[in-house]
């Protein structure tokens, strides 16, 4: 009998600060209030509740989702911490849910690290942590572990999260950046650049007004949607930063194999269109936070696409591309003017152009 | 995207392309040597490599590079003043983003950035103002670049900072000028070039009949041509077209844009603000007479220069560099000694890898589509 199950919410702390101090992290009273007021309370389950130093995860129960554990960790630092379509909440699960959900894997439990600078509103605390609750629930994972740390006014940027995940790989997929073959189809899910377009609106550097918001979501369950169609996907990524473009060539790149787009074929809204016309920015490497690059052999290609669109978080895929056999660990563009270019990794930050 | 689009028609392209191939058959009846068209400006160079035009072209024409790109025509002593200003401990050091990552002797702007200095990225001088009103405190200096496109709207953040009575604000000018920078590249005796794709939104600024001393004094046929691929290809088919006829004139394929007398309210800013210098630097082309602009001694209180006395280095270009004959059109970026090799997006030795509107940088992202062969031994000594 799991005695974790029994164990019920015990409210003993209430945290009446509006304001992160220091002593919340000092691992007396405070700290304890600010844990079981703000994360215990939201995340709400058993192995979180028994407020152990650790969460205890039964291997027999994960042997029955396959036969390979998938871990992966990620840190969050996005400014502004909300924006449209999402807040850092929703990155930090979803990012990390994905990243175990392009191994195929079913992501089951996260970690929730952060790091809190002083004077913090507990409010934005509080409306992230339910962000993270939210998309925790979508995507079916539980947040079964944490640490918090308070820093010094300045130490850090309000608010930094780490989440860490593990999933389980069900037996026989195996999915790899390296298994692209030529003749292979490129896929996305939908709309590139939605992300990295509302962010950068966001700061409002650019008196740029536009309707973007983020496409953050979970992909889990658009992947699980996808092996049951074909479970041989060959290469699978999510095109966080560095967009489409920085996928592609990893893919590229670990299979040498070439790989050929259409720009004609890329699916992008009319307002991150002219965002990027106006700025000289490219949209294949803007960021995307719930878009996905599949990779799959041509005779499977319509099956997953079909697969795909009766999913809400893949109504917009389309075939983008197709590998081929050279240019070897390149990526080029046909442009719809009719010419050709290649599409390299990004060398630093895009730079907006002068003129 | 509306009126964007239109201008990225293939099937107009392509009978642009018919009819640019006929032409060139045309001319190269009678010549042995490719006929060579420079695009000036750099925004075109980005534009040719984006759409993917050269491949289109036939064999016998060629596309040259020009000086149009103004990060990378920007002298590495340029940079160091720029990290030397930034480095001062009560100056915030704004720029243009582009600019940050050009290599100076010692530092770029983002490494200097990195090493503490307070650099910020900004997409207008007017944001630079911004910043100097709110950090009363602090000296608010803007980093100045660019051709006529970017110099009206910096002389008016000046004018306007005398109005509001900022007084922590100043220009470090590096403004430079185009028709003498042309000059020079026609009066080089190992210039091969037919004609010249004239810059688009420079010339929306200074008008169009101010290139007249191209067609008559040096016999060049020139095209003012704006950005779009079809503008481009356009133009291209006029300058041909003026070969074939044996014309040499100013023409305007970018009429929707640029007055053949230029932005009179913006030239007035100019002339209110700047004077010309009697010489100024360039990467890769060396010292240019009356190329670069200054502030007026009226306006000397927001002139960087004058009040932070700038050290003013001077580094020659590094030895192996050839950005200077990839500039006039001698060599092509892939025939330079050091490109692809010594000299790559990561780590630039010349200022023409910097920029995306660089030419080398240009060649280098998007210009490798037949690079099977690796890049660093392809026709190193022709």
């Amino acid at each position: 009998m799991n005695v974790l199950a029994h164990a019920a919410p015990h409210w003993a702390g209430r945290l009446n600060d509006a304001r992160i101090n220091m002593s919340h992290g000092s691992g007396g009273r405070a700290m304890r209030a600010l844990i079981e007021d703000v994360f215990v309370a939201a995340f709400d389950n058993p192995s979180l509740n028994a407020l152990e130093d650790q969460a205890q995860i039964s291997l027999a129960d994960l042997a029955r989702h396959g036969d390979r554990l998938a871990f992966t960790t990620d840190t969050f630092v996005v400014d502004p911490l909300f924006f449209p379509g999402g807040d850092i909440g929703t990155l930090a699960v979803a990012g990390t849910v994905n990243d175990l959900a392009m191994s195929g894997a079913r992501p089951l439990f996260l970690s929730c690290s952060v790091v809190l600078e002083e004077g913090l509103d507990v409010d934005i605390l509080r409306r992230v942590v339910a962000s993270m609750k939210q998309v925790a629930d979508q995507a079916g994972v539980a947040i079964v572990t944490g640490d918090t740390k308070v820093v010094e006014r300045g130490a850090a940027d309000k608010l930094f999260v780490n989440t860490a995940g593990i999933g389980v790989v069900p037996s026989g997929v195996t999915i790899s950046a390296s298994q692209a073959r030529p003749g292979d189809v490129i896929i996305v899910n939908g709309v590139l650049g939605d992300h990295g377009t509302a962010i950068l609106i966001a700061r409002n550097q650019l008196a740029l007004e536009a309707d973007v918001a983020s496409d953050c979501q979970p992909l889990d369950g658009l992947v699980a949607a996808m092996l049951a169609a074909c479970p041989a996907i060959h290469c699978l990524r999510d095109a966080t930063r560095g967009g489409v473009a920085t996928v592609l060539n990893e893919f590229a790149q670990a299979s040498n194999v070439g790989i050929r787009i259409r720009e004609n074929a890329l699916p992008l809204r009319e307002e991150v269109k002219g965002a990027c016309e106006i700025l000289g920015l490219d949209p294949l490497y803007l960021a995307n936070e719930g878009k996905l690059v599949a990779v799959v052999a041509a005779a499977d290609a319509d099956r997953v696409l079909t697969a795909m669109r009766a999913h809400p978080a893949g109504s917009g895929a389309v075939a983008i591309g197709e590998v081929t056999e050279r240019p070897a660990g390149m990526v080029v563009l046909q442009t719809g003017f009719g010419g050709e270019r290649i599409v390299d990794m990004l060398v630093g930050e895009q730079l907006p152009r002068i003129c | 995207m509306k009126y964007i689009d239109e201008f990225r028609d293939p099937v107009k392209a392509q009978a642009l392309l018919g009819e640019i191939r006929g032409l060139t058959a045309t001319i190269s009846r009678t010549r042995t040597q490719p006929l060579q068209i420079m695009e000036v400006c750099g925004g075109h160079t980005h534009s040719i490599f984006r759409y993917g035009i050269q491949q289109m072209l036939p064999d016998e024409l060629e596309f040259v590079h020009g000086p149009g790109c103004p990060v990378c025509v920007l002298p590495m002593g340029r940079v160091d003043d720029c990290v030397a200003l930034a480095e001062r401990p009560d100056v915030i050091f704004s720029t243009f983003g582009d600019a940050m990552r050009v290599p100076g002797s010692r530092k770029s702007l983002l490494k200097a950035k990195a090493d503490g200095a307070d650099v910020r990225m900004v997409y207008s001088p007017l944001d630079a103002l911004t910043i100097a009103r709110k950090h009363p405190e602090r000296e608010v200096i803007f980093f100045g670049l660019g051709f006529e496109t970017t110099m009206p709207s910096t002389a008016l953040t000046v004018i306007e900072a005398r109005r509001q009575g900022i007084r922590n604000f100043s220009l470090f000018c590096n403004h430079i000028t185009i028709v003498p920078t042309i000059k020079a590249i026609l009066d080089s005796p190992d210039l091969r070039l037919d004609g010249f794709l004239g810059p688009g939104h420079v010339s929306m600024v200074i008008g169009t009949t101010i290139y007249e001393f191209v067609a008559r004094h040096y016999h060049k046929p020139i095209t003012i041509a704006g950005f779009e691929p079809l503008d481009v290809l356009h133009a291209l088919w006029m300058v041909l077209k003026q070969i074939a006829e044996g014309r040499c004139e100013v023409e305007n394929q970018y009429g929707r844009v640029v007055p053949a007398g230029g932005n009179p309210r913006a030239l007035a800013a100019i002339n209110e603000v700047y004077e010309l210098r009697e010489f100024f630097e360039w990467r890769g082309l060396g010292s240019i007479d009356h190329s670069g602009v200054r502030l007026r001694e009226n306006y000397a209180e927001y002139d960087a220069e004058r009040k932070f006395g700038v050290p003013n280095i001077r580094i020659a270009d590094p030895k192996a560099c050839q950005c200077g004959e990839v500039l006039k059109g001698v060599i092509k970026p892939r025939q330079c000694k050091v490109f692809g090799a010594a000299c790559t997006p990561e780590t630039p030795l010349g200022s023409l890898m910097v920029s995306s509107e660089g030419a080398c940088a240009a060649y280098y992202n998007y210009g490798r589509i037949n690079a099977a062969e690796p890049l660093a031994d392809v026709d190193v000594d022709a």
